[in-house]
């Protein structure tokens, strides 16, 4: 296995912190709600770490532990998304006057 | 070879996943680009999960497609919850977020400590992993509980309730570092999972519903760090980028719910707001309530020339936006200037209030933040209170002794008159006296908010008709 990489792992850490707040200062405080669902759905990235415990299925617990936390971030993933999307729809603006 | 490239490939996903997931939030700045937001997520997460198929060590895929259909079964009933439940659905989708990396967690350490290839690093960076996944688990589990009030929404505290807490915590931590240090004291380790999860009962119980939107927000802070923990224990960069934009957005609303609550963190998670309320004011001065009809109130809206709606949790419950919907039409026909006051606390999550309006299908822009519309409180001829209590309660700027001292309010009470309405006249959810209701220029409109604004549209359309 490749030597541990801490340093760039920090740096990336400490980079999209930066970006993860000066992006979301910007984002409108109508759409707190959906930036909410969104990032749910973002966090499941978790997924990755689920699909690989539950592929290698080195033993019968951690291939059921993975496939219950893929089963999480799926339904995460799905739902978050959904409702996101579902939600932005609703936001109209006002309709031109006739 | 094909191994070097499809290594390669996963990489190459996982850097245009990042990036998207930039652009996605991004994107999320204003309500014309937001959906496109989405679309950067989705492709985001489909090549995250494309490169992680990818990966040489993974020798079967029956259990993941499984495990993917029961989530996708799962996750499209909860897409399709009413508005109302949004707050519910997202402390759930916490509790799954924080479940899923505890048990990754979980697995990662057996599998090292079977295979000998547990270090110091390691088994640190797992332990924050573990608390802090399964402390999100239960504490979002427990928030939602209280949201769909399956579980008392009163805060409930008991004497030394905080030092429990945090001993609690503390001896997680402990463990967390005795195992740390030597990772071969492995009995600790079901003790460090099991801490975390009667942490996170502990830590939302004494939680009331009004502080809950800031609770949410930690509780999806806490879901992030806890995917950046999970990329440090498996040197995934995606992962830590991920979780470290879920994290900030998380701690920023935070920040923001306390800000407009004029509280601090300590203050939220360690303060059981509301449950003692010391005599409030000086004792019997009971003024005098005055109230109107539903009759009543529709003639002062019609005949102003500004109308302010100020909409609170009170509305969500009683699902009474498409009435307000109603009110708003009948009044913009008859050329009155209707605008939304909205409290950045206002409901049970961040933003709750937009959405619910933009789901009765009120044009945005009509929506108006807090510090925006107070400037045009006085030159408003009625203001429209829906179920918002503390959030317009002028005991906050005026006196020092009550609870909410302090906290920035929407000023209903500048406006020439205030139309309340109220189930009853119990205090609100922070259980505050509201000096509001006994002002002069404010007249009460008793009820259950869906009837009572149903009755207020009904007299303004037939009022309109016979206008015409």
């Amino acid at each position: 296995m490749a030597e541990l990489d801490l340093s760039s792992m920090l740096f990336v850490l400490m980079l999209s912190t930066f970006v993860g707040f000066q992006v979301i200062q910007n984002v409108s405080r109508l759409l707190h709600t959906p930036l909410m669902s969104l990032t749910n759905a973002i966090s499941a990235i978790a997924v990755v770490g689920s699909i690989i415990i539950a592929g290698e299925q080195k033993d019968a617990l951690s291939t059921w532990l993975g496939a219950v936390a893929v089963f999480a971030s799926v339904t995460n993933i799905v739902s978050g998304f959904l409702i996101t999307d579902r939600m932005l729809k609703m936001f109209k603006e006002r309709e031109p006057k006739r | 070879m094909s191994h070097g490239i499809s290594a390669t490939i996963t990489q190459l996903s996982y850097l245009l996943a990042a990036g998207l997931f930039v652009f996605s939030l991004r994107w999320l700045n204003r309500p014309k680009t937001a959906r496109r937001g989405v679309g950067a997520g989705v492709a985001g997460m489909g090549l995250a999960i494309f490169g992680t198929l990818l990966h040489p060590e993974i020798i079967g895929y029956g259990p993941i497609v499984i495990a993917a259909l029961v989530g996708i079964a799962v996750g499209i009933p909860l897409s399709r919850v009413p508005l109302t439940a949004v707050p519910q659905r997202t402390a759930i989708s916490h509790a799954f977020g924080g479940l899923a990396v505890g048990l990754v967690g979980t697995a990662k350490y057996m599998l090292w400590l079977g295979d000998g290839s547990l270090n110091a690093f390691r088994t640190g960076v797992i332990c924050a992993e573990v608390i802090l996944g399964f402390l999100t688990f239960t504490g979002s589990l427990m928030a939602a509980g209280k949201l769909q009030e399956v579980i008392p929404t009163r805060p409930i505290t008991y004497p030394g309730q905080n030092f429990v807490n945090l001993g609690l915590l503390l001896i997680a931590l402990g463990a967390g570092i005795a195992l740390t240090l030597d990772p071969t004291r492995s009995f600790l380790f079901p003790l460090i999972i099991l801490l975390s999860l009667t942490f996170g009962v502990l830590l939302i119980i004494p939680i009331g519903g009004a502080d809950m939107p800031t609770v949410i927000a930690l509780l999806n802070s806490y879901a992030g760090l806890a995917a950046v923990m999970m990329g440090f224990a498996m040197e995934n960069k995606l992962l830590i980028t991920a979780g470290a934009l879920d994290g900030a957005s998380g701690l920023i609303l935070a920040i923001i719910m306390c800000r407009a609550m004029n509280r601090s963190f300590t203050n939220v998670l360690f303060g059981a707001f509301g449950q003692v309320q010391a005599a409030a004011g000086p004792a019997g001065e009971a003024k005098p309530i005055k109230s109107a009809t539903a009759h009543d109130a529709a003639d002062y809206l019609a005949n102003s020339a500004r109308v302010v709606i100020v909409p609170g949790y009170g509305m969500a419950v009683a699902q009474a936006q498409h009435r307000v919907r109603e009110i708003y039409d009948e009044l913009t026909k008859r050329g009155v200037d209707v605008k939304f006051a909205i409290h950045p606390v206002a409901g049970r999550m961040p933003g709750h209030m937009n959405v619910l309006l933009a789901e009765a299908e009120i044009p945005y822009d009509s929506l108006i933040e807090m510090d925006e519309i107070n400037p045009e409180m006085p030159q408003t001829d009625v203001t429209l209170v829906v179920g918002a209590n503390d959030v317009v309660n002028p005991a906050a700027r005026s006196d020092k002794s009550s609870p909410i001292f302090g906290m920035p309010i929407i000023d209903a009470d500048k406006s020439r008159m205030v139309l309340a309405n109220k189930r009853s006249m119990n205090p609100g959810f922070a259980g505050i006296d509201n000096a509001l209701y006994t002002a002069d220029n404010t007249l009460m409109v008793f009820g259950d908010a869906k009837a009572v604004l149903g009755e207020i549209a009904n007299a303004l359309r037939a009022e309109g008709k016979a206008a015409a």
